[in-house]
């Protein structure tokens, strides 16, 4: 891993108008950056906005507020400037639902070539046809299924579908929404194993989107933690888990089995009061501090900022301002 | 209280050798996992053909279709023709006149014999002496003509109308909506009596005040399900593989669409084939000596008592038409689209 940044995410929102006077922030004044070659892994409970995130970096929704950029150049501009596809065939996605993800109406061949003919269309038939064989023997499918129906496969499989697509128009920088959720365990491991595999191979970047922490710690390099549409966390993988310095990345940790069974019987679960906020309608100050158990007066009314209370570890927290000391 | 529902259903456990390589069997496995399978309208293919009204429907539509333009040319007589000797003759098919095709009228008295007529006009024949059997097939080609071509008139203005308000949704969807809901506040025969009055009546008059309302409901199927659609993750993959609106229109989102469009369609046709009769037999329809069904039917019904071969005729091939086409769009209906089926 080099240190250039890849990508930078500054002050972005991304508010949905639901009516007249309802407006849902899903993604609230979010900053982070990603390295070159890394994985940055994206936790928080669904509905805090992961896939909002995910889907405003790849302009799939326009930002409300806030600047993107990709290799130094902000989004804004370059897709200005040379438009939509110069973009798209540097940024992907993929999609949590291996069902919902493909098209049941084309072809495995259809699904993978029609980035190729959309970012490639020089591209004779015939070399299109090598390049989808190539990609789905590079994703572990053979090239004898490409001409049959996403409904003929299984979740791994169509999942595996799912990440050719996205590698055929070459990308370096790969958004994968929770893409191993919808898998069984066993099916899940070897999904990580491929996307670990073809980040070495072809020095891609994630941003891996998980719902919780237990699988996120084997692939990320970093972690970041979000809760009702902020980050509340960011830190290096080893560092988050050794010490988590939020409340509710404590909790979060602590949900997750150990694999010792000594130690197992012994974990202490820190159980989280209350419900989920509405997101329509979220706390004053810090979100968290409804649900916190370490809460005090200041969390109700201020918001704490996202500072780095420790080299390369970012926290959200009043315990760890000057005002809570 | 309640605990975090971060770790999902069942927490498990996750090791390191979870992660080791798997053997080269895992390729073994998913060749297992993919059996053949046939291509998603050959599925539905195979399920329409299990139906049983489906058959009969589609072999009767077939046999009518033919007849409608053959049938014309079996007899030396245009639908047109007037031969005044012949007028009011009963229909006589030699060999059917067990069938009532005998050739006697209403007295029991055989005409063409009395006439001396040695040619059998097989359904009959109008006070002008035209052939009825070439009016028949003449009107039946019009009147499929007429709902045909007004029903592709839905299909394409509803699509395209439903899709682009579905798809581009918000303020075009809103504005999109509410002239749709105008035009359906209008009672449609207002609308299309109108219509026929201010054009001259004629076939294409018919057509295009069946259309101006007619499309609303391509158009609010469509727009179901585009919506419906478009928030799916497939969409959103071509979108961020750059596709273009129309790719992303006319190759994901409608062709997902086209069970509920075809079915649609099929329920177009009979009830464009009953209002063109409805409106010929109001007398807003085709004008004379062109025929359709309609038509034929509104002539009979003035010498129902006297000439009721007249009336029944063309009453039994509408109603055979629509009973076949309401048949088939059901079949369609439940292969191509099971959720619909009430
Ligand atoms: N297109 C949309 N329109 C309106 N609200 C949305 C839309 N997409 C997501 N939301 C809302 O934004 C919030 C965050 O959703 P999402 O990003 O999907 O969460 P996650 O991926 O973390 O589960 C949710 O409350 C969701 O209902
Ligand atoms: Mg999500």
């Amino acid at each position: 891993m080099n240190n250039r940044v890849l990508l930078e995410v500054n002050h972005l929102s991304k508010h949905f108008q639901l009516g007249p006077n309802q407006t849902l922030r899903a993604v609230d004044d979010v900053s982070f950056h990603i390295w070159q070659g890394e994985t940055l892994g994206l936790v928080g409970e669904s509905g805090c906005g992961k896939s909002t995130v995910g889907r405003t970096l790849l302009q799939l929704y326009k930002p409300t507020s806030g600047e993107i950029r990709f290799a130094g150049e902000r989004v804004s501009d370059m897709t200005e400037r040379k438009g939509h596809k110069a973009y798209t065939s540097q940024m992907q996605m993929i999609f949590q639902d291996p069902y919902s993800s493909l098209n049941p109406r084309m072809t495995v061949t259809e699904i993978i070539s029609e980035g190729l003919m959309i970012h490639r269309p020089n591209l004779a038939k015939k070399e299109r046809k090598e390049q989808v064989s190539a990609l789905l023997e590079l994703v572990g499918l053979s090239s004898r299924q490409a001409n049959r129906y996403p409904h003929e496969f299984s979740g791994g499989q169509r999942q595996r579908i799912g990440i050719a697509r996205a590698l055929a128009v070459e990308p370096s920088f790969i958004v994968a929404d929770e893409p191993i959720a919808a898998l069984d365990v066993s099916i899940q491991a070897q999904i990580v194993n491929l996307l670990m595999d073809l980040q070495r191979q072809k020095q891609l970047t994630y941003l891996f989107i998980a719902h919780d922490l237990s699988m996120v710690k084997h692939i990320s390099d970093r972690i970041a933690v979000m809760y009702l549409g902020q980050l509340v966390e960011l830190a290096a993988s080893d560092e988050l888990y050794a010490r988590p310095l939020h409340p509710y990345t404590e909790a979060l940790l602590s949900a997750i089995p150990l694999p010792d069974p000594v130690q197992e019987q012994s974990r202490e679960r820190i159980v989280l009061q209350g419900e989920i906020p509405n997101p329509l309608n979220p706390p004053s100050g810090c979100r968290f501090h409804t649900r916190c158990p370490k809460a005090f007066d200041i969390c109700a009314k201020e918001i704490p900022s996202f500072a780095e209370v420790l080299p390369q570890h970012y926290v959200k927290c009043h315990l760890y301002g000057e005002k809570g000391e | 209280m309640r605990t975090l529902p971060a770790t999902g259903t069942s927490p498990h456990e996750i090791t390191d050798d979870l992660f080791v390589h798997e053997p080269v069997a895992a390729e073994v496995a998913m060749e297992v996992a993919a059996s053949a399978a046939d291509a998603p309208w050959k599925a539905a293919l195979k399920r329409l053909g299990k139906n049983r009204g489906v058959v009969p429907a589609f072999v009767l539509i077939m046999v009518i279709t033919v007849l409608a333009f053959v049938g014309p040319l079996l007899t030396p007589y245009t639908y047109d023709g007037q031969n005044v000797a012949h007028s009011n003759l009963p229909p006589k098919i030699s060999g059917l006149g067990w069938l009532g095709f005998d050739g006697l009228d209403s007295n029991g008295v055989d005409l063409y014999a009395k006439r001396n007529i040695t040619e059998a006009h097989w359904f009959g024949t109008d006070e002008f002496g035209r052939d009825m059997w070439t009016r028949v097939w003449k009107g039946t080609q019009i009147s499929l003509l007429i709902a045909l071509v007004a029903a592709l008139l839905d299909l394409f203005i509803g699509v395209l109308y439903g899709g682009i308000s579905a798809y581009y949704g918000g303020k075009i969807d809103n504005v999109m909506q509410r002239i749709i809901e105008v035009l359906v506040g209008i009672p449609n025969l207002i609308v299309i009596i109108l219509f026929i009055l201010i054009l001259e009546p004629g076939i294409t008059s018919i057509i295009l005040a069946m259309t101006i309302t007619g499309w609303v409901g391509m158009a609010r199927i469509v727009r179901g399900q585009i919506l419906q659609l478009k928030g799916q993750e497939f969409v959103l993959a071509a979108r961020s593989l750059g596709v273009s609106n129309s790719r992303i229109m006319f190759k994901h989102l409608i062709p997902n669409a086209m069970g509920p469009i075809i079915v649609t369609l099929m329920f177009t046709l009979p009830t464009a084939i009953f209002f063109e009769a409805f409106l010929s037999f109001i007398g807003l329809g085709l004008q004379a000596p062109l025929a359709s069904l309609g038509v034929l039917i509104n002539d009979g019904y003035k010498g129902m008592r006297l000439f009721p071969y007249k009336l029944v005729i063309p009453a039994v091939m509408i109603s055979l038409i629509m009973i076949s086409f309401n048949l088939l769009a059901d079949g369609l209906r439940d292969a191509l689209d099971p959720k619909m089926t009430k």
